[in-house]
């Protein structure tokens, strides 16, 4: 009986695993080819996603600053960004006074809006979260409330606030 | 690893030193699948492949844990347990200064119950995946559990009850569920002889509207003879409005039931229309009567409050003619189970040799008839001949539950061969047994006990496990067994363990569920009174000798974590705030020596730990639940200093310190 029951077990596995493969279950082809998806990933992004980041924000036309939507941002920033953002210096995440000098107005909206997203796969983002080891959650999914909160970090700015030229790749 | 005993001698140990587990049913074996195939067969019906989702949410009681268990089908794997009657050290749940509440009963706070039977609300007699209910059984409650954020949000307690058991059975629009008393008592309850039972001692019928969140409330109680009510369901189609309750010991015995309750060869379903009910009360029949309950809910803010209820409205039934019939029930039964179309009533008469069957028609046209054999303080007892439709012999001793496939077929459970019997509806045949391991008690299939079963597993809960695992000292898990019900012949699939004693389960396909899961838990949605929901907002005040601590805990830190002025003699409140949003980002919060437990704070909410020092010293807190890669890093100290130290309150975080303006 013991030796029956070994049997069955032994031969089990090889019976189920052509029968998994065959199914929703991802076979050995798909799971190597998943993992080169995985690396290339960074490679897969596109010029514009590298300049302006991934996620629903595209060409964003700013006129001047709008100081009552700046301070609309003031307040959401301190709920849901200031655990871990400071302007001046640099906290459990990168100092913002001068974010806008390093990056695209598109590129920190898309960071606030998708940031699970842009942890996996923009090489900037993947890098910082080298440096820092704490993925930025999504705090915000309302675009107009992410909006406020660039107004107010462009009311803040410290350093240039031209368009940087090129991409969001320097820090 | 290779099993190192022997089983079939190990099967006749259990049989031999186990007489209560019952007779082993003779067809199939040991349960074992039998060669490769029909194993490999099995594991691939039960194989959930890593990442992918189960088809069925099961929702198992927790029996004497009093909680409940939500599982997936068919691979058995345990999703959570929900805390609903009892604390819960995992996250909190009635040590929380939020929570606590929601435990207090007229008796005061009750951190322990034991929970029977979870059901499904339901829209036009099928599972809509809104809430689960489910009974505390020793101190008579009933809780409701919102299925968008698997919490506990409502509880009410039964008054004049005693042994919540036949609860909370819903009706096919959630409009009531009931909740019938095991034990009758005196009602109002006084000091008396037990001896004086008989007429004196009384049971309730409760129906308590369900459909409105935080406004669970008894619309009223049924006063009822002395007998014990054990299990009700709903009627539907035909017999919706009717509700069917069994009862046993019907003799009216207050001692050694074992024995005395039995004498009498048939008992009573109870068929109660409750929409007379409604009539009858609004002509004005009913007394409002003096009680003392609670009802516990969260409030506005999400902080559990407990109201005191001073009566309710009691119905007798001589004050409303047409309101409860009995149908006569072989023998002591337990489950009442009502087929899909609506017109089938079936008790598990746990001491008969059939399942008797009822027929709603026949029912009524007794009724029309006035086809009575007895009235008993009332309630007019049909005629047995009058109201039965089937008998199904042969189906194994001590039927206790049935559900339904949606294809004709029942399933009943017998508890002493260890048994699921499958019978037809109509020609009242058996067509096929399976033995189950061991020792079965409800079972349940997905939307089994609906309109519209889902015809394709049967879980069996069964109440002795012995050999089925590797041992684990005198106390082993309840084992449940899955089994495919989709063919003719029923097919055993898997064993998997359960927590505490799931006595009733529901299933529910998962996209009713899954959904309307929440997945952002919005801060602006938070309104509590002690949140601070941004670093500017945390701050230390003492109030006397209370010292609120409002701190937010966000990946990796809490703030503030450096606080300083706490003396002895004071009691600390930590109101901890998550201040992140996103599903599945809980943070934990404990510090050294709280008499309590600690903290599960969920994305968006506030909770409050209650910590009273007892020594000067520095004492660490930190995050439970790990957060993040800098998780270990998550922590804080707290300073305490003599009860007459004059060391002032301060606070802060990077070295930057804030006191009291």
């Amino acid at each position: 009986m013991m030796r029956r029951l070994l049997l069955s077990v032994l031969l089990a596995p090889v019976v189920v695993l052509p029968a998994a493969c065959g199914g929703d279950a991802p076979s050995d082809e798909d799971t190597a080819a998943s993992g080169a998806q995985a690396a290339q990933t960074e490679g897969q992004l596109s010029a514009v996603e590298l300049e302006q980041g991934v996620g629903p924000i595209r060409d964003l036309e700013l006129g001047p600053v709008d100081p009552a939507l700046a301070s609309q941002g003031e307040t959401f920033f301190a709920t849901k960004c200031s655990a871990c953002h400071k302007l001046e210096e640099r906290f459990v995440a990168p100092a913002l006074g001068e974010v806008l000098s390093r990056r695209r107005p598109e590129f920190v909206m898309n960071m606030i809006l998708n940031a699970d997203e842009m942890v996996q796969r923009h090489p900037v983002i993947r890098e910082l979260l080298a440096e820092f080891y704490t993925p930025m959650p999504v705090q915000v999914r309302d675009p107009d409330e992410a909006r406020a909160i660039l107004e107010y970090l462009r009311s803040e700015q410290t350093g240039s606030t031209t368009t940087p030229s090129g991409s969001g790749a320097s820090r | 690893m290779k099993r190192p005993i022997n089983r079939a001698y190990t099967l006749l140990a259990v049989g031999l030193t186990a007489v209560t587990v019952g007779l082993f049913a003779c067809q199939g074996g040991n349960g074992s699948a039998v060669g490769a195939g029909d194993m490999a067969s099995a594991a691939q019906a039960v194989y959930v492949a890593p990442g992918e989702y189960d088809e069925f949410y099961a929702f198992m009681s927790g029996g004497f844990s009093g909680q409940l268990t939500v599982m997936g089908l068919p691979s058995g794997r345990l999703l959570k347990q929900v805390p609903v009657f009892s604390q819960f050290p995992e996250n909190g749940w009635g040590y929380s200064e939020e929570t606590k509440a929601m435990l207090e009963t007229s008796h005061g706070f009750v951190p322990w119950d034991d929970a029977h039977h979870p059901e499904l609300s339901m829209t036009d007699g099928v599972p809509d995946g809104r809430w689960i209910f489910i009974n505390g059984n020793n101190t008579p409650r009933v809780a409701r559990i919102d299925l968008s954020t698997f919490e506990t949000t409502e509880i009410l307690e039964i008054p004049n009850s005693a042994g919540n058991h036949g609860s909370p059975f819903i009706t096919p629009d959630s409009r009531y569920l009931v909740a019938s008393t095991r034990f009758s008592v005196p009602i109002p309850n006084r000091d008396m002889s037990i001896e004086e039972y008989k007429g004196n001692f009384k049971g309730t019928l409760s129906f308590v509207r369900a459909d409105t969140p935080k406004e669970m409330e008894i619309a009223f109680q049924i006063l009822m003879p002395g007998y014990d009510y054990d299990l009700a369901h709903a009627g539907k189609g035909p017999s919706d409005g009717w509700m069917f309750f069994t009862s046993y010991n019907t003799e009216e015995e207050h001692t050694l039931l074992e024995v005395t309750a039995s004498r009498r060869d048939k008992d009573f379903v109870a068929a109660v229309n409750y929409r007379r009910a409604e009539e009858c009360i609004a002509s004005g029949a009913g007394t409002e009567t003096p009680a003392d309950y609670r009802h516990n809910y969260f409030n506005d803010d999400h902080i559990a409050v407990s109201e005191r209820v001073n009566s309710v409205l009691v119905i007798e039934p001589s004050d409303c003619s047409d309101l409860v019939y009995f149908l006569p029930t072989p023998k002591s039964p337990h489950g009442v189970d009502v087929d899909p179309s609506g017109e089938y009533i079936v008790a598990g008469g746990k001491l008969a040799t059939v399942i008797p069957v009822h027929s709603f028609s026949k029912m009524l046209a007794a009724i029309e008839a006035e086809d009575y054999e007895d009235v008993v303080e009332g309630i007019p007892v049909i005629r047995y001949e009058s109201v039965i439709a089937g008998e199904v012999a042969n189906a194994g001793l001590g039927p206790l539950h049935t559900e339904f496939d949606g294809r004709g077929y029942a399933y009943t459970t017998a508890f002493i061969t260890s048994e699921i019997v499958k019978w037809e509806i109509g020609t009242w045949q058996v067509v096929d047994r399976i033995p189950v391991y061991y020792s079965v008690g409800h079972l349940m299939i997905p939307g089994g006990d609906s309109r519209e079963p889902e015809g394709k597993y049967l879980v069996a809960l069964n109440k002795i496990t012995k050999d089925r695992y590797l041992p684990t000292g005198p106390e082993l898990a309840h084992s449940a067994q899955l089994i495919d019900i989709s063919g003719d012949r029923m097919r055993l699939l898997l064993d998997f363990p359960t927590q505490g004693e799931p006595h009733y389960a529901q299933g529910i396909p998962a996209e009713k569920v899954m959904n309307n899961q929440v997945q952002f838990y919005s801060l602006e949605e938070n309104t509590h009174p002690r949140a601070a929901k941004s670093p500017a907002e945390t701050r230390v005040v003492r109030e006397g000798n209370e010292v609120h601590v409002y701190m937010i805990a966000s990946r990796s830190h809490f703030t503030p974590d450096n606080i300083e002025g706490v003396r002895i003699g004071d009691e600390v409140f930590f109101h901890v705030t998550n201040v992140e949003q996103d599903w599945d980002v809980p943070h934990g919060f404990a510090t050294m020596g709280a008499n309590t437990a600690e903290l599960l704070i969920m994305p968006g909410e506030t909770r409050t730990l209650t910590w009273v020092p007892q020594e000067p010293g520095i004492y660490p807190f930190y995050c439970t639940d790990f957060c993040s890669a800098l998780h270990q890093e998550m922590q804080g100290y707290l300073r305490v200093s003599p009860r007459n130290a004059n060391v002032p309150l301060r606070w802060g975080i990077g070295g930057e310190w804030q006191t009291q303006q």
